[in-house]
């Protein structure tokens, strides 16, 4: 086993005065299920941010280790070479392409790994190019069936249920092929037999997939079900980190939830 | 369930090939039904069509926000009326300036010079898609207009290669019916290619959320510049199009007004629908021709109807229908859809399961 999947380097992030992310090294082994939590406005978000390379870090480093070749500083590449790289995303506030059909959707999220140009469609005479334009909408169909979506396939993606949302944004997110999932809330929204269910289909991700997924989560069930690791957040900082059962018990995690009070009861 | 599916399919196919041809049956017996002014309007029909759906894929698809249509239409026009005057034209029309002498002696066949036009113009819009598609948003409006008028006034003053203000006259007429269908005909097909195709997918979802596509691997500015790219090379066309038929071109004809025609012709097909555009420019070609009579004094009795007979009274009505559209039918007479014969059919079996 080499390295880990992810690894972030003392990451300062500012937004003016705003220290949203102070001094945060961390890291995420491969095939691991790891949580990022802290209370609102901890800087969780922020961290993804800076991963999928929307935002430029005032200090320090990620680096990724793709499944094959050696480790790379992503950190001052464009979103859409990162996610070239292998890393996918879902976003806090679901953001699909809200016109186009579910099967559409997924479809774009396959572009990146397209070989033909987009010229080579307008006419028929580019057999490997209609060959891969058919195998993209058939592994497309393929995912939507995998996650239980194939009732939607030719629904515009804004008329799904929140829950279809949220698992068709995750379907877009695998068809890019990544090798690293990172998931912004995957349980918000759902009622608790939906996030049930989320646990098991969270592992059976990773495994049918190999996957190494970080995710952000506020439903403390599905953080402690799932997760093989836990990082804790407050105020930009890192407070705590261990396994599910050192988390919970952790004076300083317990405070920043509930405040000082509960802490010392 | 898919046996049902694939049959359906044939039918469509089928029933699309017999309405082609029906049209183009019609086509060619119009000049023999149609007097030359309806002949004219079913040309600009044609080309308002063509420069619709460019427009449509640079706006409606792709979701740039371009007021630089006239400017790319009239490189196109000027591109292929250049190509296609004799020298010996050209030596009689240049009396302000003589004409540059490399120009005198270029010259093409009509189809190439219409091809020229698309790719000049696609070159133009290339050129200005670098800096300006990195502003995004409401400013590409305003600096694509900008880009716009300043060709015009780079035509106005190169006279040696333009003519100036005098502009261009006697351009040999090359497009009839099937010229003008034909390359329309052609634009349908690439644009549904294009948009069936995942790049067409690509396109709309840079347009509907920048951020999630840029998070998908897209390289969002690079899928922007190719589809300005490729709407100002239709642009360019349709600009050649529409010298060629009107036969004599000018710096005049390439103001914002005529980039207004076009986004009226997207803006009431339906912003991102293929058919929407046709329909659009039927309608918009057909009710500007219609209210020119309202620039005529209308006369009831012996008084002349208020304000009828002043000139510009016609954009005023249209610029009202627009508004009127804009405010009860935001999303145009197709919205995003497009027309099918499923839809049509289904629609069919509806009525008459009303009626039953
Ligand atoms: N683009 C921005 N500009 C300015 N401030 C920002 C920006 N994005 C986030 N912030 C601020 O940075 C801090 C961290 O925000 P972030 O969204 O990362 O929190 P979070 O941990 O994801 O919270 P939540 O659990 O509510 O999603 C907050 O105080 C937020 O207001
Ligand atoms: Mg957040």
């Amino acid at each position: 086993m080499s390295g880990p999947a992810l690894s972030l380097r003392g990451l300062v992030l500012r937004f003016g005065g705003l220290l949203a992310v102070n001094d945060l090294t961390m890291e995420v082994p491969r095939g691991g299920i790891v949580g990022l939590i802290g209370p609102n406005g901890a800087g969780k978000t922020s961290v993804f941010n800076v991963v999928t390379g929307f935002y430029k870090p005032a200090s320090g480093y990620v680096e990724f280790s793709p499944q094959e070749g050696p480790a790379r500083k992503i950190t001052g590449l464009p979103p859409h070479e990162i996610c070239r790289a292998g890393l996918a995303r879902t976003f806090q506030n679901i953001r699909l392409f809200g016109n186009a059909t579910a099967v559409e959707n997924v479809m774009a999220g396959a572009y990146v790994r397209e070989k033909s140009r987009w010229w080579m469609n307008i006419l028929p005479l580019f057999p490997s190019a209609m060959r891969e334009e058919r195998e993209i909408r058939e592994s497309a169909a393929a995912m939507l069936e995998r996650l239980g979506l194939e009732k939607y396939m030719d629904a515009a993606a804004s008329s799904l249920p929140y829950g279809a949302q949220r698992r068709l944004e995750i379907a877009r997110a695998l068809s890019t092929k990544p090798s690293f999932l990172l998931l912004d809330e995957p349980a918000a929204g759902m009622n608790p037999q939906e996030s049930a269910e989320l646990l098991t289909f969270i592992r059976n991700l990773r495994d049918e997939f190999s996957l190494s997924i970080l995710l952000i989560e506020h439903d403390m069930k599905v953080v402690m079900g799932v997760c093989e690791h836990i990082w804790v957040l407050d105020q930009g900082s890192l407070i705590a980190n261990g396994k599910p059962d050192e988390i919970k018990k952790d004076p300083r995690v317990i405070e920043a939830y509930l405040g000082k009070e509960a802490a010392n009861a | 369930m898919s046996a049902e599916r694939g049959a359906k399919k044939v039918r469509n196919r089928f029933l699309t090939v017999l309405a082609i041809i029906s049209f183009a049956v019609f086509l060619q017996q119009a000049p023999n039904l149609l007097d030359g002014y309806k002949i004219r309007i079913m040309n600009m029909i044609a080309i308002n069509a063509i420069l619709g759906l460019s427009l449509n894929l640079i706006y409606g698809m792709a979701g740039m926000f371009s007021l630089g249509h006239a400017g790319f239409m009239a490189v196109g026009a000027y591109v292929s009326a250049l190509l296609i005057l004799t020298p010996a034209q050209k030596t009689a029309m240049w009396i302000l300036d003589p004409i540059a002498p490399w120009l005198l002696g270029v010259h093409a066949p009509f189809l190439i010079s219409i091809l020229a036009a698309g790719l000049a113009a696609a070159f133009f819009g290339w050129l200005i898609s670098m800096p300006v598609l990195r502003l995004g948003g409401d400013y590409l409006g305003i600096a694509t207009l900008g880009f716009s008028e300043i060709l015009r006034i780079l035509i106005t003053n190169l006279t040696p290669i333009t003519n100036g203000p005098l502009g261009l006259k006697g351009i040999p007429a090359h497009t009839n019916l099937r010229v003008s269908y034909g390359i329309l005909l052609v634009t349908l097909f690439c644009t549904v290619r294009l948009m069936k195709s995942n790049f067409g997918n690509v396109i709309k979802a840079v347009r509907d959320d920048e951020t999630a596509a840029r998070t998908m691997g897209i390289n969002t500015f690079q899928t922007r510049v190719l589809a300005f790219t490729i709407g100002c090379f239709g642009a360019g066309v349709g600009g050649a199009l529409m010298g060629n038929i009107i036969t004599t071109i000018d710096p005049r004809m390439f103001t914002i007004n005529q980039t207004y025609n076009t986004l009226m012709i997207v803006v009431i097909g339906g912003l991102g629908s293929i058919t929407g555009s046709v329909v659009g420019s039927v309608l918009v070609t057909v009710m500007l021709e219609w209210l020119r009579f309202v620039e005529n004094p209308i006369m009831i009795g012996s008084t002349q109807l208020f304000l009828s007979g002043k000139p510009g009274m016609r954009m005023v009505i249209f610029s009202l229908l627009l508004i009127g559209v804009i405010i009860f039918r935001r999303e145009g007479v197709m919205g995003m859809k497009e027309f099918s014969w499923d839809r049509l059919f289904s629609f069919f079996s509806r009525q008459r399961g009303d009626a039953a």
